[in-house]
């Protein structure tokens, strides 16, 4: 399928050496939703900002819409439109004269751009506020203006940069039928970034997990779940323990990829409940009692934990990106 | 074509944003109007030094306040665009295709109609504590002009700080740092001849003086269509010097995201 996305190794350092993109590639089939899963700092931000010409990489490549997006950034600037992760609207304007003003930079004008406009309120249920400033607005109401300020012009590809983070469940969830609504009907290609493991694994079809500038695996959400067989087992600890201790849990037989992180003890195996007895028994062993024993079916978070050495919450708690 | 559109859109939404908030133009008019009532009282007497060719000091200030008014008020049009930045609003607009000087262009236009509006309200007050237009209504429009070109080389200049700094602080100590020096290296407050000779050779080169004399000679004197007419020039030159800096601004701003 003709990828409306390409982008190949890209890399770029902030001064004073902060490494955001570390040979960064993803390729997004046109015509679907391609997420971008990792915690703050990822690179996610700066993926996007590079893809929608906002930000140049310092080397790399990337196609958008099949155009060289370093080469003509005005090409592509036409034929993406962007949400970012902050609200893009001007708080003191209306939500119509936001759109009527985004409209003119695109190029349109007249009552071509004011019919569509209006439609666009009503579309996204702002028809009622479309004369109120924007700043009168709830979140979710300005979230909606975004995208409906994104797709005005009608492009090809779509930015969304953490469209959900802020949001209530409820506008959470409109949120989300609404963006499985335009790669459904409207056949647009979505890029969709989010640390929610829950959206990526809703919105998705093809998923690529990122930490540190680059991406870590990449597949659809079931496929990077069941490549994790069987059930994750979690065993808390009542204080932090050296890693000798633990080691035992290694020799119970089924157990697999043992990750000792503070005072929790992760570790793979094909049947959960049937193992607590023997993995219990083994830390008794060694002296080591546990606190709490938990048991779960694998979820992202034990995909991004296998492939990204730590984690989620743990690397979400580090440093942020440099902001930019 | 679409570019000038582009530009008016953007003028038009600064303008939108000055008619919901009219209070806010009452709130930039107090301070020039207390520098046209205190230094009229303070330096009353200077309009007696020998040498000193004005009638009235309040003949000579009220230009020179028009012209002040109109380098503070211009100076701070860049703060438009940090909160742009601090708000997304910035990035969203880097996003799309808009050309980038419409960007500046169109607030610096709605810059300068703002000096328009204030600086009408000063000629006004001057009007009313006894100032003489012998000059005439082309005069004063001539003087309002002045201040207006001078307001959009300011308001070029903030625009371009802004993208380089953004931030509120430095753009702030910029602006302050230098406002009060160019105006005092002017003729603003007072007469070229009776400062020291230093200060009336830095202020040949002082774009704010350019503005004061050619204002002055305009409004309050018979108009010097000479000097008038190179100083319109010559500030219509700065003019287009600074937007393109402020243009320029944005990509090195890109370049840093």
């Amino acid at each position: 399928m003709y990828a409306a996305i390409e982008a190949t190794d890209l890399r770029k350092t902030y001064p004073p050496g902060v490494r955001a993109l570390d040979g960064m590639s993803v390729s997004v089939p046109a015509g679907t939703i391609f997420g971008l899963l990792g915690p703050n700092g990822a690179g996610k931000s700066t993926t996007v900002k590079v893809l929608s010409s906002l930000s140049r990489p310092d080397s790399g490549t990337a196609l958008v819409a099949g155009i060289d997006v370093l080469a003509e950034p005005v090409r592509v600037r036409h034929a993406i439109g962007v949400v970012g992760q902050k609200h893009g609207a001007d708080p003191e304007a209306t939500g119509c004269e936001n759109l009527v003003l985004q409209g003119q930079f695109y190029g349109l004008g007249g009552r071509e751009l004011r019919a569509r406009a209006a439609r666009s309120l009503e579309r996204f249920g702002l028809g009622e506020a479309a004369d109120r400033p924007v700043k009168t607005y709830s979140g979710g109401m300005q979230r909606r203006l975004d995208i409906a300020m994104g797709l005005l012009h009608r492009p090809q590809v779509l930015f969304l940069d953490e469209p959900t983070t802020g949001l209530d469940p409820e506008a959470r969830s409109d949120m989300w039928r609404e963006i499985e609504r335009l790669a459904g009907e409207e056949q647009m290609t979505i890029l969709l970034t989010t640390h929610y493991m829950e959206e990526a694994d809703k919105l998705a079809s093809q998923l690529a997990i990122v930490d540190r500038g680059r991406v870590v695996v990449k597949g659809t959400p079931d496929q990077l779940k069941s490549g994790l067989e069987g059930d994750t087992i979690q065993i808390e600890l009542p204080d932090r323990e050296d890693a000798g201790r633990v080691e035992a849990l290694e020799r119970v037989g089924g157990l697999g990829q043992v990750m000792l992180d503070g005072r929790m003890v992760r570790a793979r195996v094909r049947d959960g409940s049937a193992a607590i007895p023997v993995v219990l028994a083994a830390l008794e062993t060694q002296g080591v009692r546990a606190t709490s024993v938990t048991v779960a079916r694998p979820t992202l978070d034990d995909v991004y934990l296998r492939h990204a050495g730590r984690a989620f919450q743990q690397a979400e708690s580090e440093p942020e990106e440099v902001a930019a | 074509m679409t570019a000038a559109r582009q530009c008016w859109q953007v003028y038009l939404r600064g303008v939108r944003a000055f008619v919901r908030q009219p209070a806010y133009l009452g709130m930039t008019l107090v301070q020039p109007i207390i520098w046209l009532l205190l230094f009229g009282a303070l330096f009353k007497s200077v309009a007696r030094i020998p040498g000193f060719d004005s009638g009235s000091y309040i003949d000579f200030l009220t230009p020179g306040v028009v012209v002040m008014l109109a380098v503070f008020s211009a100076g701070w049009t860049g703060m438009g665009f940090i909160e742009d930045i601090n708000g997304g609003v910035m990035d969203r607009m880097l996003a799309s295709p808009v050309w980038r000087g419409a960007l500046n262009a169109g607030t610096v236009a709605y810059g300068a109609l703002t000096v328009v509006v204030q600086t009408a309200v000063i000629v006004l007050l001057g009007l009313a504590l006894g100032a003489n237009y012998r000059g005439g209504t082309v005069g004063v429009l001539l003087l309002i002009l002045l201040a207006a070109l001078l307001g959009t080389t300011f308001a070029s200049l903030s625009n371009g700080v802004a993208m380089l700094a953004r931030q509120r602080e430095t753009l702030i100590g910029a602006v302050t740092f230098v406002q009060l020096p160019l105006t005092f290296l002017s003729a603003a407050l007072m007469q070229r001849n009776l400062v020291p000779a230093w200060i009336r050779t830095v202020s040949k080169f002082n774009p704010v003086n350019w503005a004061v004399e050619a204002g002055r000679s305009a409004a309050m004197q018979k108009i010097d269509w000479g000097l008038v007419g190179s100083r319109i020039g010559l500030l219509v030159a700065l003019a287009l010097l600074s937007a393109a800096f402020a243009t320029r601004a944005f990509s090195k701003y890109q370049r840093s995201l």
